[in-house]
């Protein structure tokens, strides 16, 4: 009955931070993709399933891989606990199987979450000791440090809780085939006169073994509970932490922008300005009645598209991006990671804003350009596509940061003097120096006078 | 070849005589005023005319293709300069372009298409790599034979369109030995003028793009650098000269490997 109360709890509050995150999602614009789903899968299958690009450093992509996989194959054993939670029963699946592959699916689980448990010892010790460069970043102070390390100890723990419950669960299996007539017994009775132990957990039965049947008992259970609830709760915390890229590094892959890299956005609104300056075209005969200003470029979140903003809730904040940013390494201000983390923070802040305001909301006066990113930042990209090859899961810092620059030339006309040069250049003498147009064929009579 | 016979036909002539060429060579800003970079404009005229292809130029009639007005955020410039260079275009009812600027090409190629310009581009690399599998433009090693090159990845070319190879095939045919920087291809790393970086100061740092990237090139001690891009030879020219080895590393570009090595 417990149990299927914090079930049901439990999926009740990641229900409500799914619609929360999905209406934070849809605050961003419409966005279409290339209508291409043989690709998408392909994608979501390489990338986000195959975790292909992860390994562009094969190290650290094997480690990652052994908890990933670790993640996906101990579900299996945590569906079995769900089902156990609610009928009662114990290890309900090991008749299913028989003793000995039981033993042996259990033991390779135990390998898994072994394997979970040292790397997760050697990225603490990586992000704390050896003090990799990318973790170390202005944006990963505070929550951002504080997050990554609170999911490697949760995972640690959780580890810890498995072996104890095998371990101490092997011990009273041996036990009931003593005690048949003791009710406990006969729940760790599982299989008639063949106590099992597991490869990892048996290597924790000698510490154990001087319990009484009770205490083992307890601690069986208590192990059992916090291994669980440990899980309930990891779930939910994962919405609020960078972890939710373990759910969104799907959907996210399969909506990869499949435009060529170097392609920026059309602007329609503008294309239609344009032919009417050109004359290529009349001006609507409403023209000029219409209420709403279109505005160009991106000042807030709800700006961008909702592609954007999927990618700011995608980011696992690794850093790839920013350790591979010509503007960072050489020192400017500019972080493509920061600029994706801004991203979710403001529409967080939004959405958390709506939710307390409710049919009252009343935006605030602040912005993601101004008050979350700097001109200063925005000015130092070089629209490499570096941050975009490198991300591990297809996020692209560059839009919004080519968005935002849109909206500093457009609507605030405030961008550099030189830059304000060349664009008077481009616009008067078709090319960004200040060449007379007349001039452009010269190279053809030099060489030919040569 | 004597230099009367050097042909330089713009789309101008051409239509004039109620003829069209089979590629249109398109220039760029660069190629027609940058006093470095007109030395690829002439390389890239010797190597058509020498393969005797039926090439023409827009001369004055081309003009900037609002590329770094885009990505400098002007979208009004950028469209602007987009729609007068469409309506030449197609005026001439260009099919083929061949363009040695990647900035040029990627415009043109990608970006045209949605503002009513639709042709089939082509960056040079592209294009000689294709010449000189069709037996249209043979040379050896000449100077360049057991020299070192590295070539370095332009963003424009490379990530941006995903042509890595067609560069290193061209220098492939030089005899030379090709060196690799520590980062290339997919990981390249930019020469600090893309995104229309070019036209102004780079903001606050500890080090300019382009001295990083130079400094990766002069650690494989090469004979020369190789480049496919305008901005790319500005960025690496500087750079090698920041540290004072412009004597021992030449930054040349495809097209001047190839009239190098043929002695055009
Ligand atoms: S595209 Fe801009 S943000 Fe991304 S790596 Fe290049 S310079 Fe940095
Ligand atoms: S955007 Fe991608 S590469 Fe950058 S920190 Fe986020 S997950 Fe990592």
């Amino acid at each position: 009955m417990l149990f299927v109360t914090a079930l049901l709890v439990t999926a009740g509050v990641i229900f409500s931070r799914y619609k929360y995150i999905r209406r934070n999602i849809e605050l961003g614009k419409s966005w279409k993709g290339e209508h291409n789903p043989a690709e998408r899968l392909r994608l979501m299958i390489l990338i986000a399933f195959g975790q292909k690009k992860m390994f562009a450093r094969p190290f650290v992509g094997l480690m990652h891989f052994v908890i990933y996989a670790g993640f996906l194959l101990i579900n299996i054993e945590i569906l079995e606990i769900v089902i156990d939670g609610i009928t009662g029963h114990h290890r309900i699946f090991a008749p299913l199987f028989g003793a000995t592959i039981y033993q042996i699916l259990i033991g390779f689980f135990e390998l898994l979450a072994l394997g979970v448990l040292t790397t997760c010892i050697i990225f603490l010790i990586r992000r704390n000791i050896v003090k990799v460069e990318r973790f170390d970043k202005p944006e990963m102070k505070g929550w951002a440090h504080l997050d990554a390390n609170l999911i490697l100890i949760f995972e640690i723990v959780l580890m810890f809780f498995l072996f104890t419950m095998n371990a101490t669960d092997s011990i009273l299996q041996m036990r009931a085939t003593d005690l048949v007539n003791n009710m406990d017994a006969a729940h760790y009775k599982v299989f008639e006169n063949t106590p099992v132990r597991f490869l990892v957990s048996q290597a924790l039965i000698p510490l154990y073994d001087g319990l009484t049947t009770t205490q083992l008992v307890l601690l069986e259970r208590a192990a059992w509970w916090f291994h669980i609830v440990g899980i309930m709760g990891f779930a939910i915390y994962v919405t609020y932490s960078k972890h939710l890229h373990i759910f969104l590094a799907f959907p996210n892959v399969y909506f990869t922008r499949l435009q060529p890299k170097g392609e920026m956005n059309n602007m329609p609104s503008i294309t239609k300005e344009v032919k009417i300056t050109m004359g290529m075209e009349e001006p609507a005969a409403d023209a000029g009645m219409e209420d709403e200003i279109p505005s160009f470029g991106a000042k807030d979140v709800t700006d961008l598209t909702w592609r954007n903003i999927l990618d700011a809730y995608t980011c696992t904040q690794c850093g790839r991006c920013t350790d591979v940013c010509p503007a960072n390494m050489t020192g400017k201000k500019l972080s493509p990671r920061k600029i994706v983390m801004n991203v979710r923070q403001r529409a967080d802040e939004i959405g958390q804003r709506m939710d307390e305001m409710g049919e009252y909301y009343k935006p605030d006066d602040k912005m993601l350009y101004g008050d979350y990113v700097t001109k200063e930042e925005l000015m130092a990209c070089t629209s490499c596509n570096a941050c975009v090859e490198a991300c591990p899961v297809n996020i692209n810092p560059l839009e919004p940061i080519l968005e935002m620059r849109r909206y500093v030339a457009m609507e605030e006309a405030d961008v550099p003097d030189a830059w304000k040069a060349m664009l008077t250049n481009v616009g008067n003498n078709g090319a960004p120096w200040a060449f007379a147009p007349t001039e452009r064929f010269k190279w053809a009579d030099e060489m030919k006078n040569q | 070849m004597s230099e009367e016979t050097l042909r330089i036909p713009t789309m101008a002539e051409l239509s004039a005589e109620g003829k069209s060429p089979e590629i249109l060579f398109w220039v760029g800003c660069a190629g027609s005023y940058d006093d470095r970079y007109k030395a690829v404009t002439r390389a890239m005229i010797r190597i058509l005319n020498k393969a005797n292809i039926n090439f023409a130029v827009l001369g004055t009639e081309e003009s900037c293709t609002g590329d770094p007005a885009r990505r400098a955020g002007d979208e009004f410039t950028f469209q602007m300069q987009a729609a007068m260079n469409i309506e030449v275009l197609n005026n001439y009812n260009i099919k083929n372009i061949v363009t040695a600027c990647p900035h040029c090409f990627n415009t043109l190629k990608n970006e045209y298409p949605e503002l009513g310009g639709n042709y089939d581009v082509i960056h040079h690399s592209t294009y000689l790599q294709k010449l000189i599998n069709e037996g249209k433009v043979k040379f050896g090693g000449g100077e360049f034979k057991g020299k070192r090159i590295t070539y370095h990845d332009s963003c424009y070319l490379g990530r941006a369109n995903d042509i890595y190879e067609a560069p290193r095939e061209v220098l492939e045919k030089l005899d030379a030995e090709l060196v690799e920087m520590k980062r290339c291809k997919s990981k390249g790393l930019c020469c600090g003028a893309g995104g229309a970086q070019m036209f102004k100061d780079a903001e606050k740092g500890k080090k300019e793009v382009n001295i990083e990237r130079a400094e990766e090139a002069v650690a494989v001690r090469p004979d020369y650098v190789a480049v496919g891009c305008p901005f790319c030879m500005t960025m690496m020219g500087d750079g090698i000269k920041h540290f004072n080895k412009e004597k021992e590393i030449k930054v040349l570009d495809l097209s001047e490997f190839i009239v190098g090595a043929q002695d055009l």
